[in-house]
């Protein structure tokens, strides 16, 4: 059992964890993943490592509620277990001297850049960061990027903060501007990671993403994570999370990534249903008591 | 008790003709819609009659066709004198998992392959009896911890927790080692829990078996992956005197055909954990997921493939075919599976073999392509090879395709263990006698050495194992093989 020693809402449907594994963090490196699981009847789900705080053991994660186990986990309290925290899986980032790095973080890809910006700026590089969301009350870790790199620019989609645009719309700007960039890692949305690539593919920017398709052990043991990399099949949980962007095929990660589509949706309304009246009788226990 | 009345006696030719005594066992159309063990095994009475066809040979074939060599008349004896406990310590005395081998071994190859009665009836059914005593003995509660010796002091740290690993700790603990098991995956078993179903060995009984190594004393840690968390060296460092690898061969084998990522397409690996480990058949009150179409396709001809298309039948499909490139005379799979699967409706499509997945515009496996194949010289396993009859090709309607044609062993210990020395297909290098590989004190066994094997190989491999750590850590010479018995024959001249 695996004691969440700090949890609280950083904004809408997203929350962030304290949990402390002192062994893991200890072994952990920046670019690495967990796999979480609530309780005997959970779903193993992965999720990146937003934050090692070495000196007291702590693992930061942060989940978006996207469907049942993730909405369970974010209803979870301080002092509540998880069943399983395991890892550190996956590889660690390629972290070595490239000169100016970026890099780009949307939604809650963000929290897992925080530890890899620290490692590049550990490692001599400059670096620049670039977060994005769709607006300002959705941007999370503003605060922790700052200090982990050497400087943090701002996309939000509705203009209601820093430049109103995307990630990749910072991104064009910098190689317009003929910046020296040297190399770009990007986690986040499927669909932000895409238009990153597609923005250095031209400029011949060498670019890292961090993969996230559907795992179950995480060991290479059942090959769920496959994704096609340069024309040859990947297992994501053992030969990434991160490939060369370049060559990864999103348009097939995208389809496996709606396997089971029509389950998650049952699974999750029927969640909602029931946390739904779960809330109602509180509601109704609450109006008892102070009549 | 155990004297049978006069009347009883038979000769040894009655005893012969006696006919093998069946197991009952759930209808087909029954079994196919639960996920409840398809034998109900032996009752005591059934038992016994079948313990009177042994004829007890005074040089017993069956014996030397069981690789740990299980006192097979002896404990058969036992049986027919009712004395079921006494007979499972006797099997017990060199196979340490008789309720799960009772039930898993290929017999057809090993014991029974071998009994003499087999030549001209059929062979005593060694298994199921092997498994009602076990069973017995559980199910009565007669399990004992046996009394152990006064701890040695030393530490042992096994990883992996199959069938070679639980063998390996048991041994160790009952000579008086601390031991410890590493797990990667959340439960303890290896491929028993994650990928044999229920109907066929029922999850609990693997669980006794890991009741009773915490009652020897034995500490398991479960969801550490040794490698990344820590690695070999670090178990050493922190303390061990001896580290055994037990960690199977993990690695889904895919064809590499056209096709082999679309939706639906499984490996067998995730298909049976989906369904084993993670309880998708009670989704949704268990959370993970398993999609099961109507038509689904399973290639291979070995127990895995027998296992996954008996499951995609339990949970729903309508037709469960078996995909194999060679004749059914050369499927690996135990032929009680084959039986079963044969029972249950599954489809054998032989001699075939897939060469592309169709797909439709969201991704989703909707055909398999392919060809029609003829046995031609054996191969390096002695088998005919099968070869491609060109222009044979057809297009089997499917929507679930589960990938069934073996596995490798899994990099991460080699990777992460300077000095280890492996095979070219990834296997752990070992000296046969002692388990020992490469590095001094690390000794390795079960799948992660052989390949892809049986349950009781990494058994045995795991007794064989437990007598070398123990002499390793006590610094008592691997050569000196029969010293102390030697010594004790001394003593008592
Ligand atoms: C390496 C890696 C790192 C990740 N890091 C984070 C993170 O830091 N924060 C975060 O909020 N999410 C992260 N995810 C995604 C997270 O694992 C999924 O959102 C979660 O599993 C959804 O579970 P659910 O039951 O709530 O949703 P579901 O309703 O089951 O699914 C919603 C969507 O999530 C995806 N998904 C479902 N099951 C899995 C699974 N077992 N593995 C991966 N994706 C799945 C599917 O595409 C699905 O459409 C990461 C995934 C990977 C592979
Ligand atoms: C579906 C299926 C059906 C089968 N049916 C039969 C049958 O009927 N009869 C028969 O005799 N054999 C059968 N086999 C084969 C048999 O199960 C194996 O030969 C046997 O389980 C091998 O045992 P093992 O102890 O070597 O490894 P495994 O049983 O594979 O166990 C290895 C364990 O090590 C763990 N592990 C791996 N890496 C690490 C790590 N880095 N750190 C910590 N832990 C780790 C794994 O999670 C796993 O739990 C079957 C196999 C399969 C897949
Ligand atoms: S362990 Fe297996 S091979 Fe040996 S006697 Fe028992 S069933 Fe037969
Ligand atoms: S070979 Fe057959 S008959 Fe002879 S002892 Fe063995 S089981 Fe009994
Ligand atoms: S999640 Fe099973 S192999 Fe990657």
């Amino acid at each position: 059992m695996y004691e969440i020693i700090d949890k609280r809402e950083l904004c809408e449907k997203v929350h962030q964890f304290k949990i402390k594994v002192p062994h893991l963090v200890n072994k952990a490196r920046a670019g690495q993943f967990v796999i979480l699981r609530q309780d005997e009847n959970g779903e193993r789900v992965p999720m990146s490592i937003g934050g090692l705080d070495r000196e007291n053991g702590i693992l930061t994660v942060v989940i978006q509620e996207v469907g049942k186990t993730s909405g369970a986990m974010n209803r979870m309290k301080t002092g509540d277990h998880f069943a399983d925290v395991v890892g550190p899986l996956g590889l660690p980032s390629h972290i070595e001297k490239f000169g100016n790095c970026v890099c780009i973080g949307g939604g809650v890809g963000i929290p897992p850049i925080r530890p890899i910006a620290q490692a590049l700026k550990d490692a001599g590089n400059h670096v620049t960061t670039i977060i994005g969301a769709r607006s300002k009350n959705l941007l999370i870790f503003e605060q922790e990027l700052k200090e982990a790199s050497h400087e943090l620019k701002i996309s939000t989609d509705d203009g209601s903060y820093g430049t109103h645009g995307f990630v990749t719309t910072i991104l064009q700007k910098m190689i317009d501007d003929g910046e020296q960039i040297d190399m770009v890692i990007a986690i986040g949305p499927v669909p932000m990671m895409k238009a990153v690539v597609n923005t250095t593919r031209e400029p011949k920017i060498k670019t890292f993403v961090s993969l996230n398709p559907i795992m179950v052990d995480g060991t290479g043991m059942c090959g769920a994570c496959r994704v096609t990399v340069g024309g040859k099949t990947k297992f994501a949980c053992v030969d990434g999370p991160d490939f060369d962007g370049h060559e990864v095929d999103f348009e097939e990660m995208t389809k496996r990534m709606k396997m089971y589509t029509r389950y998650e949706k049952q699974a999750y309304d029927k969640f909602l249903e029931d946390d739904h009246c779960r809330l109602a009788k509180a509601a109704a226990e609450l109006e008892k008591e102070n009549m | 008790m155990s004297e049978t009345p006069e009347k009883k006696k038979l000769t040894t030719k009655e005893r012969m003709q006696l006919p093998r005594n069946v197991m009952p066992e759930q209808n087909p159309k029954e079994r196919v819609k639960n996920f409840k063990e398809v034998p109900y095994g032996y009752t005591a009475e059934l038992a016994m009659a079948e313990a009177e066809r042994c004829i007890m040979c005074p040089k017993p074939k069956c014996i030397t066709g069981c690789p740990v060599e299980v006192d097979i008349p002896g404990f058969i004896k036992m049986v027919s004198e009712g004395k079921f406990v006494e007979a499972a310590q006797k099997i017990k005395e060199t196979n340490a998992l008789p309720a799960i081998c009772g039930r898993v071994c290929p017999q057809e190859e090993q014991c029974e392959s071998v009994c003499v009665l087999g030549k001209k009836y059929k062979p005593v059914a060694i298994g199921y009896l092997e498994r009602f005593v076990a069973d017995y003995e559980r199910e009565q509660g007669k399990i004992e911890v046996p009394k152990l010796p006064l701890s040695t002091g030393k530490k042992v740290a096994v990883v992996g927790s199959g069938p070679a690993g639980l063998t390996v700790a048991a041994d160790l603990a009952q000579m008086g080692h601390k031991v410890v098991i590493y797990e990667a995956l959340h439960k303890t078993g290896g491929v028993l829990i994650y990928g044999i179903p229920e109907f066929r060995l029922p999850k609990s009984i693997v669980a006794s078996e890991v009741d009773y190594l915490k009652k020897l004393g034995v500490e398991v840690h479960t969801s550490f992956v040794v490698g990344k968390l820590d690695t070999v060296d670090e178990l050493f460092e922190s303390g061990f005197d001896a580290v055994f690898v037990g960690t199977g061969a993990g690695l889904p084998n895919f064809m590499k055909i056209e096709g082999e990522n679309l939706n639906g397409v499984y490996s067998a690996n995730e298909f049976l954990t989906r369904s084993n480990l993670m309880a998708a058949y009670d989704f949704p009150s268990h959370d993970t997921p398993i999609f099961v179409g109507k038509n689904v396709a399973v290639l291979g001809g070995g127990n895995t493939a027998m296992d996954s298309v008996r499951t995609s039948l339990r949970l729903g499909a309508e037709n469960g075919y078996i995909v194999y490139r060679r004749s059914r005379k050369e499927m690996p799979a135990r032929i009680e599976e084959i039986h079963h699967a044969e029972q249950e409706g599954v489809q054998f499509h032989f001699l075939t073999n897939p060469v592309r997945y169709i797909g439709n515009e969201d991704g989703w496996v909707t055909g398999m392509e392919c060809i029609k194949m003829e046995l031609g010289e054996p191969d390096a396993s002695g088998r005919r090879r099968p070869i491609p009859i060109e222009g044979s090709n057809f297009v089997l309607p499917v929507d679930t395709v589960v990938v069934a044609v073996g596995n490798s062993s899994n990099p991460l210990i080699p990777q992460t263990t300077p000095g280890l020395e492996t095979n070219k297909w990834g296997n752990i290098v070992v000296n046969e006698k002692t388990m020992m590989t490469s590095r001094p004190g690390l000794f390795a066994g079960g799948d992660i050495v052989t390949g892809g094997a049986t349950v009781i190989l990494a058994a045995g491999a795991g007794k064989v194992a437990a007598r070398a750590i123990h002499k390793y850590v006590m610094g008592i010479p691997f050569d000196e093989e029969n010293k102390e018995e030697t010594e004790q024959a001394a003593k008592a001249e």
